[in-house]
């Protein structure tokens, strides 16, 4: 077969992928504190311990208060966009949305000590949940305007200006006859932020308050050897959950564009 | 980032966007340049520039803002616990006269060359195979495969190369017990090449989508003409496939090249004390030292460097492929 040699390597390439990711589980359950081979024995109290811990609770709440409100408002401000961008052309339409998907290429360390200095030097404030969901909402957007890209760019208009003729006024037009086709895209996208901003530490390292996000709690765990298996459990549960949500999204995604009448293109992005 | 080269298809993949656009001039009565601005807020241009105003200024007041505000505090100084507002370019003078700073710059510089150019050649066959070999409907199931690793907590990847890069990390246990080597390795960790390894994993999935994207894009006919024409498979490649797909493999190169730049997570953990890059003294100095002015200078003289080098490098690219033609 003509692309034996290439199949083997694209393999090969999708374990070295995993095999990092594959070792978590066998520390989080593993009965010793060092985080070395061999294994030493069967145990599930890491998972105990790490429910017994109340900052890391802390942390976690902190995380998904952070998480939730960020795939709400990158959506919000994704859906603006995706839908602009799938309407008539304007001067400098698309500079401005090359701007909005800037955050994509940029060192995420620029965003986060720019807005640390506007945030605490500029104007003051204490830094909080608020100072990070206002960074993720900016590095999550330019990833929802690109999922629900997919899903505006190819309505056919024609649906929506048959409400209006029959009465519809715009806005129940878009409520009744868009949203519903784009929905499976919104869902996508919220998982996405939530997802990205769950795990993201390089920005939150910097703005987070006095109650640290999941990340910058886990980096804190890192210092100290004894607490490395809880850091693998966490992993483990962490890994989990995002590839649970990432399937689900990708689900959406999939439903998304087959009801937009479309060949899938692949991917996410 | 791979959706960079999204945003690029988009533009080119709708003509209903031209369609479009001349019938709501004709439902709005636009009649080009005399149009007011009333009727303009009402077609269908006005609307969608309404729309995008939100996502539009939400970056211009997060991004583009503060990113003035650290050029601007890049001149002044810290004086103490407070900041002398008198413009000097003392900070500059200190970065390029303390060889630390300009030795770790060019040690990122170093590791994201390699980390980059280790990464798209490890990536293209992978996006070449896909692409080519994979049958249409199990694509998206490979590209998802691909990018599952990458959405999941970076931090604990990063750790897990701790884990088997280390000195009883699964590596060296694993050579000593099969009896190869006697000491464990030293030189995967705690120093520079364990930060390219890591590093390269991480972005690995950048590099693919922009890859496979531009190759999706190549019209098969066109290899297939050149096969006809007496090319063997691999000149087909080097002189029709490569060059096409020149565009994703530059979109991936600056999609890996320029983040990797501002991370300080992997040095931190993986470096040691000889591997630490610029990132981990901009972190120093806005974090540790409390000096945002010198850590602001530090930071847009690293962006300036990266931003020059990519700019470099996508005119060498554009000038190769004109020589070709």
């Amino acid at each position: 077969m003509r692309g034996a040699p290439l199949r083997v390597y694209a393999i090969l390439y999708l374990l070295f992928l995993y095999a990092p990711i594959a070792l978590l589980p066998l520390f989080a359950f593993n009965d010793a504190t060092i985080i070395a081979f061999p294994l030493s024995g069967f145990t599930g109290h890491w998972f105990t311990d790490l429910a017994a811990n109340a900052a890391l609770r802390q942390a976690v709440g902190n995380s998904l208060f952070i998480a939730v409100m960020t795939a709400i408002f990158a959506t919000l401000l994704g859906i603006c966009a995706a839908r602009a961008g799938a309407m008539a052309r304007f001067p400098a339409k698309g500079g401005i949305i090359g701007f909005v998907m800037l955050p994509l290429v940029l060192p995420e360390i620029i965003v986060a000590v720019s807005l640390l200095i506007v945030l605490r030097q500029v104007l003051g404030l204490n830094l909080n949940n608020w100072t990070v969901i206002s960074a993720h909402v900016l590095i999550c957007t330019p990833f929802s305007i690109a999922i629900l890209n997919g899903a505006f760019q190819n309505l056919d208009p024609s649906i929506e200006e048959a409400a209006m003729d029959l009465g519809e006024s715009r806005l129940s037009a878009f409520r009744l006859v868009t949203l519903p086709l784009v929905m499976p895209g919104i869902v996508s996208s919220m998982l996405i932020a939530f997802t990205i901003s769950l795990d993201e530490f390089i920005i939150a390292f910097f703005l987070t308050g006095a109650n640290p996000t999941m990340p910058v709690y886990i980096w804190g765990l890192m210092r100290f050897p004894a607490q490395l298996p809880v850091v693998m459990a966490l992993g483990t549960i962490l890994v989990a959950l995002s590839v649970v949500l990432l399937v689900i999204a990708e689900l959406f995604r999939r439903r998304g564009l087959a009801r937009a009448g479309l060949k899938d293109q692949g991917g996410f992005l | 980032m791979p959706s960079c080269a999204g945003a690029r298809l988009r533009r080119n993949r709708h003509p209903r966007l031209i369609f479009d656009a001349g019938r709501s001039s004709i439902l709005a009565g636009d009649h080009g340049a005399s149009m007011g601005l009333g009727s303009f807020a009402k077609s269908e241009k006005g609307r969608a520039a309404a729309l995008l105003a939100p996502p539009f200024l939400y970056a211009l007041a997060l991004l583009a803002l503060p990113i003035l505000a650290v050029v601007l505090f890049s001149f002044w100084t810290q004086d103490f616990m407070t900041i002398d507002t008198g413009f000097t370019l003392a900070n500059y003078r200190e970065f390029f006269d303390k060889p630390i700073y300009t030795t770790l710059l060019g040690r990122s510089l170093m590791v994201s060359g390699i980390v980059t150019a280790v990464t798209v050649v490890l990536a293209y066959p992978v996006a070449y195979f896909v692409s080519f070999h994979v049958a249409p409907a199990r694509k998206s199931l490979w590209l998802f495969l691909i990018t599952i690793p990458f959405w999941t907590s970076y931090l604990i990847r990063v750790f897990l190369w701790k884990v088997i890069l280390g000195y009883n990390g699964v590596i060296n246990s694993g050579l000593t017990r099969a009896g190869i080597i006697e000491e464990p390795l030293s030189f995967i960790l705690y120093n520079v090449n364990a930060v390219i390894i890591t590093l390269a994993h991480a972005f690995a999935p950048f590099a693919i989508l922009p890859i496979f994207v531009a190759l999706e894009k190549i019209d098969r006919s066109l290899i297939e003409a050149s096969r006809d024409l007496g090319e063997t498979r691999l000149t087909t490649f080097l002189r029709v496939t490569l060059p096409l797909s020149m565009p994703g493999l530059v979109a991936a190169v600056l999609i890996v090249f320029i983040p990797t730049i501002g991370d300080y997570v992997t040095p931190e953990l993986m470096g040691g004390a000889g591997g630490k890059l610029i990132a981990n003294m901009i972190q120093t100095q806005f974090l540790q030292l409390n000096n945002a002015p010198m850590g602001a200078a530090i930071a847009i003289v690293a962006m300036l460097s990266v931003t020059a080098i990519a700019l470099l490098f996508v005119t060498l690219n554009r000038r190769w492929l004109r020589g070709r033609e």
